[in-house]
C-alpha cells in the first residue's frame, strides 16, 4: 500500500493490535482504518482503554501491528526491523509525553541534544541547535539546569524542544497537558498551535474537550475502533 | 568524524560515571586490587628469578663445573691425628678431560691454597688460586691494571701473580704495585696484574671472587707448594692431599653440554672409588630455574585470573543494577531513536571505562608497591613492560566480557514498557 500521491503522512489500514493475555485476547486496536494528512492537527479522544496510546505507539514506530498496514510518509512500516524503526523515530517523529520523560541526570541542554547525538551531529552544532530551540520555548536561561529544578510546564517545554531537535514532520503528543494545571496547559497548547502554523503535523491524545478544541480535527476511539471523526 | 565520536562516547561515559562517584569508585576497586596485585607479584617474581638466572648465566651456560668434595666417611677418620685424607679431582682427571672429549673446547684447573704472604710491609694469609690462562677465558674479568696469566707463564714456570680487587684491597696494592715483588709462602712472585672482581655469590659451584686474593700459574703452585695442605685447628693437625679443587670445562656447543656432562660423570665414576667430586651444569640449573619460573608464572596467572574474575563480577553486578535503575532512561533513548547497538555501546563503554581506569590505578599501585618493597626490604624487583601491558589488556578485556551481559540486558528493554514504568 503505497499512498504517496495523496499526501497522507500517516495511513492505517485495517490496523489490528492484539495482546495475548494467557488464553484471553485483548484487542487494543481492532481494525482501524484512518489517514492523517500532512500539516493537520488531530486530537484523539475516547474512554480509558479504548486504544489511544496503542495507536500512538504504532504511529510512533515504537510498536508493530499484529495485522493490517501502517504507512508512514507513504512507506509501509510493517516489514521494517528494529533498527529501521529506530531510524524512523529518529528522523521523522518527535515525541511529547504526559510525564515529560526527560533524563533527570542530564542538563536541559543535553536533553535537547539527545536526538542530535544519535543523528551524529558534532558537539558545537548541536549546542547551537539546543540554544536555538531553548529560545524557541523560552528556556534559554535554563540550559544548564537539571530537569528536577524546573516546573512541570517548563519540563514539558524542554520535552517539546527535544521533540523538535531533529526537525520532524510529525509530532506525537500523548496527553501532553495531563500532568499540568489548566493555565500551563493552555501555554503548551499555544506552542503546539504555533508549530501547526509552521506546518508540522500534530497528533495529540487528550481527555479534555478544552484541550481537544485546539486541534483542527478530532477522532473518537471506542473499544479499539474508530467511533467517529469530526473535521472542522 | 568517526574518531571524535569515539572520544565523545567515552567522554559521555565518564560523565555518566561521575554522576555516581562513590559507586563508580567502589565498583572499580575489585579491578584496582586485582591488577595491582598482578603487577606487584609479577615484578617481585621477575626480580627474584632474574637474579637467580643472572648468577647462573654468569657461570656460563656452556660450562661444566667439577668440584672436589671431601667425602663424608673421610671426615670421620680425619679426626685421628696425623691421618692424611686424599680425595678430589686429580691431574689425571684433568688430562683425560682434555684428551677424550672432543666437545670440550677449553679447560681451566683450580688449585686452592692458603699461604702467609707479604707485600711491602703488609703480611697476611692470602687465599690463592693456582690455575692457567684458560681460567681467564672461561671466567672473563675486566683487567684493572697489567695483565692476566699467559700460556708462557705455565711453560716457563714464571713466578707471577695476578691480584683480584679483593686481594689488592687487603694488601693495599694499587696500580703502582705492578712489577713489584710479593712473597707467597717462602717464594717470591712478581705482581703482573690486577683484575676486577664480580660481586655477588656464585653459589657453591664456582669459587666466588671474594674468596680469592691472588692467581698464580698452576705449575708454579705445584712445584713450590706441592699438593698436601696442612691445617692446624683446635690443637689437631689436619693434612689433606687434593690435587685440583675445581675443573671448569667449556663445551663447544650448548647442544653438547648435557651429553658431555653425563659422559664425564661416567668417566669419573670409573676412576674414583669415593664420591669425592661434584658435577654442576649451569645449563641444567638454568633450565630448572626457567621451569620454576614458568610454574611460578602459572600460579601467579591463576591468582591474577581469579582476582580479576572477582573484580569483573563486581563490575557486572553493579552494571546490572544500573541497567535496572536506568530502565526509563533507556526507554527514552530508544523512543528518541537510539538503536539497540547504540544502547549496548553506551553501557559497554561505561563498563570498559570503569575497568580501564581501575586497571590504570591498579598498575600505578602495582608499580609503586615493588618500589617500596625494594626500598624497605632490599629485595630485587623488576617491572617489565609485559607485566604492565598484560594486566592493562586484561582489565580492558574484563570490561568487555563482564559489560556485555548487562549491556545486552539494556538493549532488550522495551521502550513502551520502560516509558510506562514510573
Ligand atoms: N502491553 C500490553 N499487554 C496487554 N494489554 C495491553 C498492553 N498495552 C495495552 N493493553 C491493553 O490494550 C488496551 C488499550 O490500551 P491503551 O493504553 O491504548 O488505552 P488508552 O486509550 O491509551 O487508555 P488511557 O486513556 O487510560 O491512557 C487496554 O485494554 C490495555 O489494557
Ligand atoms: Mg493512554
Amino acid at each position: 500500500m503505497t499512498t504517496t500521491q495523496n499526501g497522507d503522512i500517516v495511513s492505517l489500514h485495517q490496523a489490528r493490535k492484539i495482546y495475548q493475555m494467557g488464553n484471553q485476547q485483548v484487542r487494543a486496536l481492532d481494525g482501524v482504518s484512518v489517514s492523517f494528512s500532512r500539516g493537520s492537527f488531530w486530537a484523539i479522544m475516547g474512554p480509558s482503554g479504548s486504544g489511544k496510546s496503542t495507536m500512538m505507539n504504532i504511529i510512533g514506530c515504537l510498536d508493530r501491528l499484529t495485522d493490517g498496514h501502517y504507512a508512514l510518509e507513504g512507506q509501509d512500516v510493517g516489514t521494517l526491523d528494529d533498527d529501521d524503526l529506530s531510524e524512523r523515530r529518529l528522523r521523522h517523529i518527535g515525541f511529547i509525553f504526559q510525564s515529560f520523560n526527560l533524563i533527570p541526570q542530564l542538563t536541559v541542554q543535553r536533553n535537547i541534544e539527545l536526538p542530535l547525538y544519535y543523528l551524529g551531529w558534532e558537539a558545537e552544532e548541536s549546542a547551537a541547535r539546543a540554544l536555538e530551540l531553548a529560545r524557541r520555548v523560552g528556556l534559554e536561561e535554563r540550559l544548564n539546569h537539571r530537569p528536577t529544578e524546573l516546573s512541570g510546564g517548563q519540563m514539558q517545554r524542554v520535552a517539546i524542544a527535544r521533540a523538535l531537535a531533529n526537525d520532524p514532520h510529525l509530532l506525537l503528543a500523548d496527553e501532553p497537558t495531563g500532568n499540568l494545571d489548566s493555565a500551563t496547559g493552555v501555554q503548551i497548547m499555544q506552542l503546539l498551535e504555533e508549530l501547526y502554523d509552521e506546518g508540522k503535523t500534530i497528533i495529540m491524545v487528550t481527555h479534555e474537550p478544552d484541550i481537544a478544541a485546539h486541534a483542527r480535527c478530532r477522532l473518537h476511539m471506542k473499544d479499539g475502533r474508530v467511533d467517529r471523526i469530526e473535521e472542522s | 568524524m568517526k574518531q571524535s565520536r569515539f572520544f565523545r562516547n567515552i567522554a559521555l561515559g565518564i560523565e555518566n560515571l561521575l554522576l555516581h562517584k562513590l559507586r563508580s569508585f567502589l565498583t572499580m576497586l575489585g579491578v584496582v586490587f586485582g591488577v595491582g596485585s598482578v603487577v606487584a607479584m609479577l615484578s617481585v617474581g621477575e626480580g627474584a628469578s632474574k637474579e637467580a638466572m643472572e648468577q647462573i648465566r654468569k657461570l656460563g651456560s656452556n660450562n661444566i663445573i667439577l668440584t672436589s668434595v671431601k667425602p663424608v666417611e673421610e671426615e670421620g677418620t680425619s679426626t685421628t691425628r696425623a691421618v692424611m685424607s686424599i680425595y678430589g679431582l686429580t691431574y689425571n682427571d684433568f688430562a683425560r678431560l682434555g684428551e677424550s672429549y672432543p666437545a670440550v673446547r677449553s679447560l681451566a684447573p683450580v688449585k686452592l691454597l692458603r699461604k702467609e704472604s707479604r707485600l711491602g710491609s703488609r703480611a697476611m694469609e692470602l687465599r690463592i688460586v693456582g690455575t692457567t690462562y684458560a681460567w681467564f677465558d672461561l671466567v672473563p674479568r675486566e683487567i684493572v691494571a697489567g695483565r692476566v696469566l699467559r700460556a708462557e707463564d705455565e711453560e716457563r714456570f714464571n713466578p707471577v701473580a695476578v691480584l683480584t680487587e679483593y686481594g689488592a684491597r687487603r694488601l693495599l696494592a694499587t696500580q703502582s704495585t705492578i712489577g713489584q715483588k710479593i712473597r707467597i709462602g717462602g717464594d717470591t712472585f712478581e705482581v703482573v696484574g690486577i683484575i676486577k672482581s664480580e660481586s655477588g655469590q656464585a653459589g657453591n659451584m664456582q669459587i666466588p671472587d671474594q674468596d680469592v686474593d691472588v692467581y698464580i700459574p698452576l705449575r708454579v703452585a705445584r712445584r713450590y707448594f706441592g699438593d698436601v695442605y696442612t691445617q692446624y685447628s683446635a690443637g689437631s693437625r689436619i693434612r689433606e692431599r687434593v690435587e685440583l679443587h675445581q675443573i671448569i670445562a667449556q663445551i663447544d656447543d650448548i647442544e653438547h653440554v648435557e651429553a658431555t656432562a653425563q659422559a664425564i660423570e661416567r668417566m669419573l665414576e670409573r676412576f674414583h672409588r669415593k664420591n669425592d667430586y661434584e658435577i654442576s651444569v649451569p645449563l641444567a640449573l638454568l633450565r630448572q630455574a626457567e621451569a620454576t619460573k614458568r610454574t611460578f608464572n602459572i600460579v601467579l596467572g591463576s591468582i591474577a585470573g581469579i582476582s580479576l574474575l572477582v573484580g569483573g563480577i563486581g563490575i557486572m553486578n553493579i552494571m546490572l543494577a544500573s541497567v535496572t535503575e536506568r530502565t526509563r532512561e533507556i526507554g527514552i533513548r530508544r523512543a528518541i531513536g537510539a538503536k539497540r547497538k547504540q544502547i549496548i555501546i553506551q553501557f559497554l563503554i561505561e563498563t570498559i571505562v570503569l575497568s580501564t581506569i581501575g586497571g590504570l590505578v591498579g598498575i600505578a599501585l602495582g608499580v609503586l608497591t615493588p618500589v617500596l618493597i625494594t626500598f624497605f626490604s632490599g629485595m630485587p624487583t623488576v617491572v617489565t613492560p609485559l607485566s604492565i601491558l598484560l594486566p592493562m589488556i586484561i582489565s580492558i578485556a574484563v570490561g568487555i566480557v563482564f559489560g556485555l551481559y548487562p549491556a545486552a540486558n539494556a538493549a532488550r528493554v522495551d521502550p513502551i514498557i520502560a516509558l510506562r514504568h514510573e
